[in-house]
């Protein structure tokens, strides 16, 4: 070859490299589903509250913990933008007939940031490490929930952690055998404790593996750089199996204790996402009309009444809990104190629940005036009220600016309608907790959130053995309701008909049902808004090109 | 003088032990516990929990075991809040941090301070005094928690000049912010304090011998009144040193620099005993150290104190 060719050679070489480049970076230009523009910085950064306290899949116990591990880790199934299953590292699942048994089928291009292949081993010894009493995991109440055949006793150490009920079939099909038929299964295999972890890289590291440069992971995403208390930095994974249609290169979350300072920073342009400070919704989304979200959130925010042996004398009576119940003004609590886009509540499970039709609650029908009136009858037919024995109650919250501003506003609401004296006490959060769970408490704020999408997930907590049932709720005709709907075809009907139990006998009083409340840049898309567990996957996210 | 030092680092072993047992007895007297949640764990995922950290042993075992891992091995157990690191971790992350933006508001809090003082006692009753006064006074009502931030608004959101929070390695532009909200009510404490103290020395009879032998101010006060001056202010200086390097949780929350105050503050809501217990005895040996450091400078200072 002379010289001349060699040089031609060489630079033909060099213009099918740059024109491949440019090709590439072109088609990186246009959002190749919906045709938007895209910008070239396709990061996204957003805030968080606290550190992580754990970032193995098996071990995560919180949100934003949670949100991490989807985006390392990728599970049998994923969730869409409106929260339905949608296949992840599994293609699909076939059930037997009598619901026992699951047999999910894996893609076979699935892949870790190492490049060997995702099998169905890795989800049997993530399942098993999850079970195992030596991991400590606090999800494996989890993994009891999921009623795979010999959970229980694998928990209490009575059973080899082999001895669980899944199974590799082969490299592509894994199979789990369950206790009792769960017809919500498929959608609890896309919690992260689930998510498959590798195994030479725990054991090679130990605890240390989730560190950055020990870490494998088989998710969209790997784990680059982590400073605790700081941020922790995600990039995008080349090995990913959907890779291709991956457009954010590189997720950020910055951990900052203190909202208003979160927001300041973020109105000062220096992340993307950012939760709104309680009271604070109205005036953003006035001045930021674009950024300011609000989205159901599955919550409920409720309070206990302790009808327990331990409680008050008034609240046994049914008609003092109805009238409490009806006496508050969940308008002026949602519109004028939260103020965030959350809803009243009549019900304890939330009204954007999947499938679930809430029940309708006589009182959400009737306008304040009638409720209030209706309340102060009760009072009085129990003998107590304006007219009757004075009553004092207790009123206790965790510590909490905005907890403290609810439960003035519904004691003046007691006290103006009903003529109740309330006396409010608020606790640490520990001191809290243990306080109500020994029902040393008349009236306490409660809050809880769906484990998944499904009605059982806030009803069971009223169950006669619920260990959040803090108000000493016993109903045998709900226990066996609850019991019956697990295996039932159509549960639906006899959740509602629980749902009315608590709304005839009042142990709680619904307050509001949450709504996830939020500032997001303009420019990022893609974000699940329609996802009532606010599962967000960054592989779906995308920048467009500012105006 | 090396006799003194031997005594009271023996004085030193049996106080922190003693503030060791103290804390743990406390930490263990206050209801809840590390894996108490909202939603009470199964008794049996609790079990398994509480037998992996050594939890289900008699409370007298888990002290003896804790002090030997710490006296013996310098380990300080794993945290029970963060999994995948021990407390020499979070420590050995943590204190850095604080130590740089403790040390930057020390030198600055110290420097200004004295010569804000030092300058209003010498032009006593003048502008200069009271402008010093002036500053002080605001320095010391403006607590860090209203300082941080008013600090990011008009220096992050309105002028942009500087980040509003962060630490990315100790830039110095993330540790200007941190710096000036840690050091301001310092700053004033020390102002105040040496201006009195300067007034006092002035008006003593051996500054006016050294004024009426025709001494030059200048030499008048570095020579003659600083080194009495700094008396009081060096018995503020060694708590504040301590208080400055071991962090403030205000400014680790305000400005997310992930320093120690802020997991001092966590672990006490969190109980999560193995942080509270290793960050204690950091601060308890700190503050022992330091008072030591500051009663041999005393010595130094002035030649009437004798060891």
């Amino acid at each position: 070859m002379t010289l001349k060719t060699h040089l031609l050679a060489g630079t033909a070489a060099l213009f099918a490299l740059s024109g491949a480049a440019h090709a590439e970076s072109h088609a990186m230009m246009e959002h190749p589903e919906t045709g938007e523009k895209l910008a070239t910085d396709q990061s996204f950064t957003y805030r968080v509250l606290d550190e992580f306290p754990s970032i193995d899949p098996n071990l995560i116990e919180d949100v934003e913990g949670s949100a991490i591990g989807r985006q390392l880790f990728e599970g049998l199934m994923n969730q869409d933008e409106k929260g339905d299953v949608v296949p992840g590292v599994a293609t699909g699942y076939e059930v037997s007939e009598d619901g026992l048994t699951y047999t999910f089928t894996l893609r076979d291009d699935a892949k870790w940031s190492n490049g060997e292949p995702v099998t169905a081993n890795d989800f049997v010894y993530s399942w098993q490490r999850a079970a195992d009493p030596a991991t400590a995991s606090e999800y494996q109440w989890y993994m009891g929930l999921m009623k795979i055949a010999n959970v229980d006793e694998v928990i209490a150490g009575d059973m080899e952690p082999s001895e669980l009920g899944v199974k590799a079939v082969d490299d592509l099909t894994f199979e789990v055998t369950l206790s009792q038929p769960l017809p919500y299964f498929p959608q609890m295999v896309t919690h992260t404790t689930t998510f498959p972890v590798p195994q030479a890289a725990i054991e090679e590291h130990g605890d240390a593996w989730t560190q950055p440069g020990n870490m494998v992971s088989n998710g969209a995403y790997v784990l680059e750089d982590r400073v605790p208390q700081e941020y922790i930095t995600l990039a995008k994974n080349p090995e990913y199996w959907d890779a291709e249609n991956v457009i954010i290169e590189e997720v950020k979350a910055l951990i900052i204790n203190d909202e208003n300072q979160a927001l300041t920073r973020y109105l000062a342009g220096e992340f993307d996402q950012t939760d709104v400070p309680a009271g604070q919704f109205p005036r953003l989304a006035e001045e930021h009309p674009e950024q300011a979200i609000s989205v159901p959130n599955l919550c409920t925010y409720y309070y206990n009444l302790n009808v327990s042996e331990s409680g008050p004398e008034a609240l046994a009576d049914p008609k003092v809990r109805e009238a409490l119940y009806l006496a508050i003004d969940r308008d002026v609590i949602v519109e004028n104190v939260v103020a965030g886009g959350q809803k009243p509540a009549y019900t304890l499970t939330h009204w954007a629940t999947a499938g679930f039709e809430v029940p309708s609650a006589e009182a959400a029908q009737m306008s304040q005036q009638e409720r209030n009136e209706r309340a102060k009858e009760l009072m009085s037919e129990a003998g107590y009220g304006t007219d009757g024995e004075a009553l004092t109650l207790d009123l206790l919250y965790n510590t909490s600016e905005s907890h403290k501003q609810v439960a003035t506003a519904i004691g003046q609401m007691w006290k103006q309608t009903l003529g109740v004296d309330i006396s409010m006490a608020n606790m640490e959060w520990q001191t809290f907790l243990e306080e109500r769970h020994n029902r040393n408490y008349e009236v306490a704020r409660a809050g809880w959130c769906a484990d998944y999408n499904e009605a059982s997930s806030f009803l069971d907590i009223m169950d006669t053995n619920s260990s959040y049932n803090d108000s000493g709720f016993n109903n045998e005709t709900y226990d066996s309701l609850l019991t019956e709907a697990k295996t039932s075809e159509d549960p639906l009907p006899l959740y509602t008909e629980a749902e009315t139990i608590i709304t005839q006998e009042f142990p709680i009083l619904p307050i509001y049902h949450y709504a996830t409340v939020f500032m997001m840049d303009e420019t990022i898309k893609g974000y699940p808004l329609e996802n009532a567990q606010d599962n967000w996957y960054a592989k779906d996210l995308y920048r467009v090109a500012g105006e | 003088m090396l006799n003194y030092v031997l005594r009271r680092v023996a004085i030193a072993i049996p106080t922190i032990l003693l503030l060791v047992v103290i804390s743990f007895v406390l930490m263990y007297a206050a209801p809840g516990g590390p894996f108490n949640s909202e939603r009470p764990l199964p008794a049996q995922v609790m079990a398994n929990i509480e037998a992996r950290y050594g939890l289900d042993q008699p409370y007298w075992k888990q002290m003896t075991t804790y002090i030997w891992n710490v006296v013996v091995h310098f380990d300080f157990g794993p945290s029970f809040q963060y999994r995948d690191r021990t407390v020499n971790d979070v420590i050995a992350q943590g204190f850095p941090v604080t130590l740089t933006y403790g040390f930057w508001s020390f030198i600055v809090a110290l420097v200004v301070g004295v010569a804000l003082g030092a300058a209003a006692a010498i032009r006593h009753n003048s502008w200069l005094d009271y402008l010093a006064v002036g500053i002080s006074i605001g320095a010391q009502v403006l607590p860090n928690f209203v300082m941080a931030p008013i600090l990011v608004l008009v220096f992050t959101l309105w002028l942009g000049w500087l980040p509003g929070g962060g630490w990315q390695g100790g830039q110095i532009e993330y540790i200007i912010l941190p710096v000036i909200a840690l050091s301001t009510s310092y700053m004033a404490s020390i102002a105040r304090i040496t201006r009195s103290s300067m007034l006092e020395v002035l008006n003593a009879g051996f500054i006016r011998t050294a004024r009426a032998k025709g001494l030059p101010t200048s030499r008048i006060i570095w020579k003659h009144a600083m080194k009495p001056t700094m008396l009081p202010v060096l018995s503020y200086l060694g708590p504040a040193f301590v208080g400055m390097i071991t962090g403030s949780v205000i400014i680790d929350v305000f400005f997310s620099t992930g320093g120690i105050g802020q997991f001092f503050v966590n672990s006490a809501f969190n109980r999560d005993y193995s942080v509270i217990m290793g960050i204690t005895i950091l601060v308890g040996v700190l503050t022992v150290t330091f008072n030591l450091v500051v009663d041999l400078l005393y010595a130094w200072i002035d030649p009437k104190i004798r060891y």
